[in-house]
This record gives structure tokens, C-alpha cells and sequence, in this order.
């Protein structure tokens, strides 16, 4: 990297804070100096928090691991928007050079009775990972890597199943949603191996069981706004969401076994 | 393999409900628009008159009717029942919102366009279907094309009416710029190339349904439509 700018701003941060699912939460206030641009949005809270512990206060609970934008715990709800201001970049990918000096940045958790608060902004995704259990998997033995050159999949195809198999499961499609609904995500799950040749076997029974374990969890119902799409850090397209309403009407209806 | 919770039931099966309805709805309007457009004739209605009591009197079309308020009031339930269920899904809102980043308004307030939609039908149902209702069921002679335009001409109640006619195709408008492409998508009808012309179709005919309606009052208000 070619060095800092060495330019600072002042920003307010107004980060809600609230002890565990059951109480009720409130806003916190926090001006921040001299905080450098170059810095990502989770270091300018480790800049927080470091000053919290040092006063001997509660740090403040936030999601994150890899900070590189692949695993996708972190969520923050920044100024009205999942991930922030920026498309296409999850939080941890996100400056402070895309504030202003004099910025007052409200920080929220995700928004959804599916992912219920466990502290401040870290929210219970656990949701997501009892829809993959429910099909978002093969279990037919796809064999080791050279097995890989010996089933032909036309090339649209792996490129569709790719894109989808982009996404990292970091619930701002849900966050964004005005619904709550979770449908890019599952949709991206459901497509990735829709497309496959190795997702054929359990095609059906796949879709049928994420759908009905999404509607099980409480996430809202999609009305096509598309602001999902927009916020999504990996650029899901809504085209997912099609092809999840395409599967699922068509394995209710009409696959022909009993 | 059956769907053991029941299509109907699930979020899909009732989008679904809401996309079928919704085009059913659309198809509706085409029919409307194109006989209520011989008002533009300019023969003092008698076209007009000639169509609308052919459709008054036709067994076939009295049978579709049925359909229609049932298709109506299933998408209008459904809806009812899908926004209870989405608040649900987010019992504690957020403190700032920006989904004008993300999202068109009207795509968002489609309930709310919806419910100015409702309201405005019952003022419709009242001010023509009703009468026309009457007219058929007691035998008596229907001047349509007299009745729209003593509603529209009948001074100040004349003007209030043509507004809030106005206010009923903007509403309109809105709602299927929204709602045409959105019943495709959520019936899984995507395609790379057809999905764009969906939703050049459906704009074209969002503004030129709604504008085609506008100008039904307004043409009577100033005197155009003689
Ligand atoms: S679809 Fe996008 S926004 Fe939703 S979980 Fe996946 S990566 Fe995150
Ligand atoms: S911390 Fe891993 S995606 Fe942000």
C-alpha cells in the first residue's frame, strides 16, 4: 500500500446499545476526533472501544472475522443502510474516507424478529445456517478433483451457479428488506446448486425444505422492491429470487411423484 | 414429493396468489380502458352507449364479473394478510431508514397505493356500477354516456370529482409500474430476453392505461368528450 493520507475527520457516532434479546435497547452518543480516513469503519470501533475499556466501560458488541469482506459477519445498519453507504462492500470493507468531517453516523443492528439481538449490534444469525441445514447441501459423493474435469457443465451455467455461490451469508438482504424477507439469500443457495448437474438428485426436496424452513423462522414476505439486490455486498441479482419462485412453484405442483 | 406444509400456505404460494390475481386484474383493464376509449368517439356516446350495453346484457361477461370481484378481493385479502405477516418480521423498526438508496417509493408503497386504489373503487362502483346494476336488473332505459357526464359536469361536485378521479389513475399508475413486471418476476417468468421488454410493456402501459382513464373525466370536465 502506498502510505496514509494523514487526513483526519471528526464524526459523532450514535450506536445502539442494548445488554441482551430481552431488554430494551437504547442509543449511545460518542464523538470521535482526529479519526484517520484511511481507517476501516470496524477499526474506527476498535478505536471506540479501546477508549470504552480503557474508562472502564462495556466495549460495544459487533460481529466480525475475517475483515476482508468473505465470511460475512460483519453487520452494521449505517445511516439507513446495510453495509453502509457503499455498494458492493460489506462493512469491514468500508472506510471512514466515505464520511465527511462533521458526520453524526447512526450505527443499528440488523432489524428482523428471525435475528434477535444478542448484544448492541451483534445479531443471532443462526436462522440462515438451520435453512442451509434444511437442503443447502448434496449428499451424493461429487468425487475428488479430477472428477470435477469429467462432468460437463456448459459454461452459462457454472458462471450463473458461481455468481450465486457469491454470496456469504450476511443477512443484509434481510436487513434491507422492508418485508424482513430472506429471499435473495435463500435464492442464492437454492440457485447455486439448482444450476449443478451434482444438485439435480435432490432438486426438489431441496427447495421445498429451505422454503419452508425460511417461512418457519418469521422472515418476511418478498414484494420485488429489489432493495435487497441493491444492498447485497456480492451482487446477488434479483434473477435468483425468479428462479427460487420458478423451483419451488414447480416442485409443488408439479413434480410428478407423490 | 409432495409439499407437506401446503403451497397455498406458504410465502411463495401466497405471493403467488397475489401475482396471478394481479395480472388477472391487468387483463381487466385492457378490456376496460378499450371500451371506455369509444368515449373519444365524438358521436354524443352512441358507440359508447352501444358497447357498454352489450357488455350490460351479455351472459358470457356477467360470468367473468363474478370472476373479477372474487380476483379482487382475493388480492386484495392476500395483501392484507402478507403486510400483518411482514410487520411481523420486523417488530422493531429502525431509527433511520434510507430506502430511497435502494429502492424506488412506489415499489414500497404499494399498500398504501393499494388502499387509494380500494377507496377510489368504491367511489367508481357507486357512481356507474351500481346505476348500470339497477338500470339492467328493473328493465329501464341507460343512457351510460349521459350518466358519466352529468358527474363530471355537475358544477363544483363536478370538478371535486374529476380530482379525485385524477388522484385514482395516479394511483393507478404507481401501482402497476410496480406491479406489472412484479407479478412476472413472482412467477418465475425471468428471462434474459424477455424480461426487459416485461417491463418496457409494463411502464408503456402503466402511463398509457392510467393516462387513457385521466382524460375520460377531464374530457368531460372541459368539454372535449361532447
Ligand atoms: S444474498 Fe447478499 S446480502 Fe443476502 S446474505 Fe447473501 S451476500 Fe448477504
Ligand atoms: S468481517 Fe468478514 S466480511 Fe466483514
Amino acid at each position: 500500500m502506498a502510505g496514509t493520507s494523514g487526513k483526519t475527520i471528526n464524526v459523532t457516532i450514535k450506536v445502539w446499545r442494548q445488554k441482551n434479546k430481552n431488554q430494551k435497547g437504547q442509543f449511545e452518543t460518542h464523538p470521535m476526533k482526529g479519526v484517520s480516513v484511511d481507517m476501516s469503519f470496524l477499526e474506527m470501533f476498535d478505536v471506540l472501544n479501546d477508549r470504552l475499556i480503557t474508562e472502564g466501560k462495556d466495549p460495544v458488541a459487533f460481529d466480525h472475522d475475517c475483515r476482508e469482506g468473505i465470511c460475512g459477519m460483519c453487520s452494521m445498519y449505517i445511516n439507513g443502510r446495510p453495509h453502509g453507504p457503499k455498494q458492493g462492500v460489506t462493512t469491514c470493507q468500508l472506510h471512514m474516507r466515505s464520511f465527511k468531517d462533521g458526520d453524526t453516523i447512526v450505527v443499528e443492528p440488523w432489524r428482523s424478529a428471525a435475528f434477535p439481538v444478542v448484544k448492541d449490534l451483534a445479531v443471532d444469525r443462526s436462522a440462515f445456517d438451520r435453512i442451509i441445514a434444511s437442503g443447502g447441501f448434496v449428499s451424493v459423493n461429487t468425487g475428488n478433483a479430477r472428477d470435477a474435469n469429467s462432468i460437463l457443465i456448459p459454461k452459462d451455467d457454472a458462471d450463473q451457479a458461481f455468481n450465486a455461490a457469491a454470496c456469504i451469508g450476511c443477512g443484509a438482504c434481510v436487513a434491507a428488506c422492508k418485508n424482513g424477507s430472506a429471499m435473495l439469500f435463500v435464492s442464492a443457495k437454492v440457485s447455486q446448486l439448482a444450476l449443478l448437474p451434482q444438485g439435480q438428485i435432490e432438486r426438489d426436496e431441496r427447495v421445498l425444505n429451505m422454503v419452508n424452513q425460511m417461512d418457519e423462522e418469521g422472515f418476511g414476505n418478498c414484494t420485488n422492491t429489489a432493495a435487497c439486490e441493491a444492498e447485497c455486498p456480492k451482487g446477488i441479482s434479483l434473477e435468483n429470487i425468479a428462479r427460487l419462485n420458478r423451483e419451488y412453484i414447480s416442485a409443488s405442483n408439479f413434480a410428478n411423484r407423490k | 414429493m409432495s409439499n407437506s406444509k401446503g403451497f397455498l400456505k406458504s410465502s411463495i404460494g401466497r405471493k403467488a396468489i397475489m401475482g396471478l390475481t394481479g395480472l388477472f386484474l391487468v387483463t381487466f383493464l385492457i378490456v376496460h380502458v378499450s371500451i371506455n376509449s369509444l368515449l373519444f368517439v365524438g358521436d354524443s356516446g352512441a358507440t359508447f352507449n352501444a358497447a357498454a350495453n352489450f357488455m350490460a346484457h351479455n351472459p358470457v361477461i356477467r360470468v367473468v364479473e363474478i370472476g373479477l370481484f372474487a380476483g379482487l378481493i382475493l388480492h386484495t385479502v392476500q395483501a392484507l394478510l402478507l403486510t400483518l405477516a411482514n410487520r411481523k418480521a420486523r417488530p422493531q423498526g429502525y431509527a433511520v431508514v434510507n430506502g430511497a438508496a435502494n429502492s424506488s417509493w412506489y415499489s414500497r408503497s404499494m399498500g398504501l397505493l393499494g388502499t387509494l386504489l380500494l377507496l377510489f373503487l368504491v367511489m367508481h362502483l357507486y357512481h356507474f356500477w351500481w346505476p348500470t346494476k339497477v338500470a339492467v336488473f328493473t328493465d329501464h332505459e341507460h343512457n351510460t354516456f349521459d350518466e358519466i357526464k352529468a358527474v363530471f359536469t355537475d358544477g363544483t361536485m363536478g370538478i371535486i370529482s374529476v380530482l379525485l378521479y385524477v388522484i385514482g389513475c395516479i394511483s393507478l399508475a404507481y401501482h402497476l409500474l410496480h406491479g406489472f413486471q412484479s407479478g412476472f418476476q413472482t412467477l418465475g417468468l425471468n428471462h434474459k430476453k424477455y424480461t426487459p421488454l416485461i417491463k418496457k410493456t409494463g411502464i408503456g402501459f402503466s402511463i398509457i392505461v392510467s393516462l387513457l382513464f385521466a382524460l375520460m373525466p377531464i374530457g368531460f370536465l372541459i368539454g372535449f368528450i361532447k
